[in-house]
């Protein structure tokens, strides 16, 4: 599917026109990241990063499997191996490090993807699909990115592992069993090691795979854009190629900057001093944390700090332990349902006064405090700030949204995209360089399927 | 319409449950951490004058220091310490050639076998060894340190906050404790055995000072002084953490170079590309 005046693309020598018979693959490029796509002509650099998520998936893969020809998944002799790659194999160092930093990158580019998508409410309809595959996506790296943080076998590692996979035995009556099953054993050994390994190695293939069901939903509506207004016609929009591959390259140079800055000068400021000391089951670290990208969640975990008692007389109806463990998957769990939760019918944060001001003045902050919060002590005041921005963080999404997108007046929204960028609309020449052929047609006002905010969804 | 009445009542159901049973309680009982009533280790940690050679973006290693601390540890910590992911070929990076690292080599004993019977024995080291371990094993290493294990040393600088910082301290903390700071935590003491570093985070450590002024001999002539011996070894202890270091820094050098040039092309092309679009209103 496409726009009417998306350019087609037309094989020229005879071997290009013969693979577009049999197995269309160039064909497939250029209506998904070539000029074959038509893309709003303001979308802002928050529209970078997913063009960056993929390239870190792809970096992830490339790192990740050389890493895993020298690796051996042997409690005896992890730790070990993973010296072996950063002393004796060569540029080993420099792969470790661009994997173990990417992973972090990775993540910083998904936070910023996700959040321009809460701002610009991109969830809302017609890109419901596109967000629920990107919370799997998301979902998917955790794990995956857990995983992973186990491998070297450190201090950090085990113990890590040995607190996440303990959350399993809160479940009532199956967890314990439940635990040992996946674990393989009461704590943490060879055979989770070895597990953990085999799906770490496969995760990033499986979310390859939901990554390109996640295009190909976005392509189905098309992008959407910082005004939230839908493409109506051609001088909206501008071929992906060259205009958004230019934007997406330069991205990617500053993206780079940045990530090679760490990899090779501050490689090991992200991570945690505890994992270059070999795991030792009988030895506590002070303090057990996780990866930073995961301290949000672990706020949340250990906010739950008592049982759910009937007052008065004792009985537990849930444990503190659960109550975490609930809530921490809860709150992501909630993000799937935010396309039906938020009725607003405008989309942009610009154009919506009431949440605009939740969103600057309270989920961001809410979610620095939580970021804050997870990597510091279990103990006061942490524990009830931790406590309070995880009931804000339950209240933004599930009571006061659904409020503001009911009450709040919004703002008057373009009449076009087209108007956003020039001022102005319909004006002789104002069709952009990427329509080569600016003829009066090219609007589509008279299709059915209007918007509340008066755009159309292009014809499938 | 449902399902945003279920998620309110969802959200502020989770809220209460928070808010009544963990929250309230813990504001009731509410208490700042007090000052830990022993006495708290020193988490700033003091650096060499100047700072060590090999820090910065620009920093290189110092050979001769390296040998130095090389020295230091071959004759001091090795009493006590492994390093068990070095081997004796590494020390070519200090500047040692193959034939000086070959004789090294075979100043050391590591385990082997008896060619003719059999029996477990020991054999002086080849460039391909690791450096051995003093001790047979962890009970033998604990028996021998008032029931604390010498660690590892390969990757002590990587293994702690701030670690070249927190070794150089460390090895040089071995002060009197500050008599005020003892008078406001009742329970300090030093059992018998262990020794007071203000940088340790248990503050009495199983291992005894180790550097006193003159202890080796420097065979370059340097005046052997405990900030000498303390700043040479923890350079070659930073060394046998990351050998890698200075080759990581003179790449990341070329490659942001390499990408800055990049950008810079990228950019004036994708300025170029979008040129042909009307310009934003003003
Ligand atoms: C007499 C044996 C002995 C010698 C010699 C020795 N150490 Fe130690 N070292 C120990 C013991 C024992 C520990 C463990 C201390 C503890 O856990 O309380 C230790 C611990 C350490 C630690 C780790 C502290 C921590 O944070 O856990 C460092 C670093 C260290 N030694 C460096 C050195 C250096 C450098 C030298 C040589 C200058 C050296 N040691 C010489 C016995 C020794
Ligand atoms: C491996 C991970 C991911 C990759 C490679 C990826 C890739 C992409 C790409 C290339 C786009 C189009 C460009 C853009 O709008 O930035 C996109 C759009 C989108 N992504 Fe992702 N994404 C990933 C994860 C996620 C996650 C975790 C979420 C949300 C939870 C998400 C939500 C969205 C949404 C809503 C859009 C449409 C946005 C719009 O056009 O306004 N994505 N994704």
């Amino acid at each position: 599917m496409s726009f009417a005046w998306a350019k087609q693309y037309e094989p020229k020598s005879a071997f290009t026109k013969w693979v577009d018979e049999k197995l269309p693959v160039p064909r497939l490029v250029y209506n998904a990241v070539g000029a074959g796509y038509p893309v709003p002509r303001n979308l802002n650099y928050m529209w970078n990063f997913g063009v960056l998520a993929g390239f870190c998936l792809v970096l992830q893969i490339v790192t990740g499997v050389v890493l895993a020809m020298h690796y051996a998944a042997n409690t005896e002799v992890a730790f070990g191996t993973v010296e072996h790659i950063m002393r004796n194999v060569n540029y080993g160092w420099m792969m470790r490090y661009a994997h173990a930093n990417g992973a972090s990158f990775f993540f910083i580019v998904i936070y910023l993807h996700i959040f321009r998508g809460l701002f610009y409410s991109s969830y809302k309809a017609p890109r419901e699909m596109i967000w629920l595959l990107g919370v799997v996506i998301f979902l998917l790296l955790m794990a995956t990115a857990f995983m992973g943080y186990v491998l070297p076998w450190g201090q950090m590692s085990f113990w890590g592992a040995k607190v996440i996979t303990g959350l399993f035995g809160a479940i009532p009556f199956i967890g314990e069993p439940l635990q040992i099953w996946l674990v393989g054993g009461y704590a943490p050994d060879n055979a989770a090691l070895n597990r953990f390994f085999s799906l770490h190695f496969l995760l990033p293939f499986v979310t390859a795979g939901v990554v390109i069901l996640h295009i190909w939903a976005l392509h189905i509506p098309g992008s959407s854009n910082p005004t939230g207004v839908e493409v109506k016609k051609e001088s909206d929009t501008v071929p992906f190629h060259p205009y958004y591959t230019a934007k997406d390259g330069f991205g990617l140079g500053i993206f780079l900057i940045l990530f090679t800055f760490m990899v090779f000068f501050l490689p090991n400021t992200l991570g945690h001093p505890d994992n270059y000391v070999e795991a030792n089951p009988l030895s506590t670290p002070a303090l057990i944390v996780p990866e930073w990208y995961f301290y949000p969640f672990y706020a949340i975990l250990r906010a739950f700090t008592g049982d759910l008692t009937i007052p008065f007389t004792g009985i537990v109806l849930i444990e503190a332990k659960l109550l975490g463990v609930i809530a921490m998957f809860g709150s992501i769990l909630v993000w799937f349902f935010l396309p039906w939760l938020d009725k607003s019918p405008v989309r942009s944060g610009h154009y919506r006064p009431l949440f605009n001001k939740f969103f600057w003045l309270g989920l961001m902050p809410c979610m620095g405090a939580l970021f804050y919060l997870g990597g510091a002590k279990p103990e006061e005041p942490y524990i009830v700030l931790s406590q309070i921005f995880t009931a804000y963080y339950f209240l933004h999404f599930l009571v006061i949204l659904p409020i503001i997108s009911q009450i709040e007046v919004p703002k008057p929204l373009p009449f076009s995209i087209t108007e956003a960028v020039l001022g102005s609309d319909d004006k002789p020449g104002s069709s952009t360089g990427g329509g080569t052929h600016p003829k009066p047609k090219d609007a589509v006002k008279d299709l059915p399927g209007r918007d509340p905010d008066g755009s159309l969804q292009p014809a499938e | 319409m449902t399902i945003r009445l279920a998620s309110i009542i969802v959200g502020l159901a989770l809220t209460a449950v928070l808010v009544l049973w963990s929250l309230a309680p813990g504001l009731l009982n509410f208490a700042l951490p007090e000052d830990p009533p022993y006495y708290a280790y020193q988490e700033e940690n003091i650096q060499p004058a100047g700072g060590f050679v090999f820090e910065g973006p620009l920093g290189t290693w110092d050979e001769q220091q390296l040998q130095r601390g090389y020295q230091v540890y071959k004759e001091v910590c090795s009493a006590c310490h492994s390093l068990k992911y070095v081997a004796f070929r590494n020390l070519e990076q200090l500047g040692y050639n193959e034939a000086e690292v070959r004789a090294e080599a075979a100043n050391w004993n590591v385990p082997g076998i008896d060619p003719l019977t059999g029996e477990a024995t020991t054999r002086p080291a080849t460039p391909t060894d690791y450096f051995p371990s003093p001790y047979p094993n962890d009970v033998a290493a604990r028996a021998a340190n008032n029931n604390a294990i010498p660690p590892d040393l390969s990757l002590m600088t990587k293994a702690r906050k701030d670690g070249t910082h927190y070794v150089y301290s460390l090895l040089l903390g071995y002060n009197e404790p500050d008599p005020e700071d003892v008078a406001k935590s009742p329970d300090f003491e030093t059992p018998a055995g262990l020794y007071f570093n203000e940088y340790f985070y248990n503050i009495n450590i199983a291992m005894p000072p180790q550097l006193y002024p003159d202890l080796i001999t420097y065979s370059d002539g340097t005046e052997a002084t405990p900030e000498q011996m303390a700043e040479d070894v923890t350079a070659f202890l930073t060394w046998t953490a990351e050998p890698s270091l200075v080759e990581r820094k003179q790449t990341g050098w070329f490659v942001i170079g390499f990408l800055f040039f990049a950008t810079i092309l990228a950019f004036l092309s994708y300025k170029q590309v979008w040129a042909g679009l009307k310009p934003k209103k003003t």
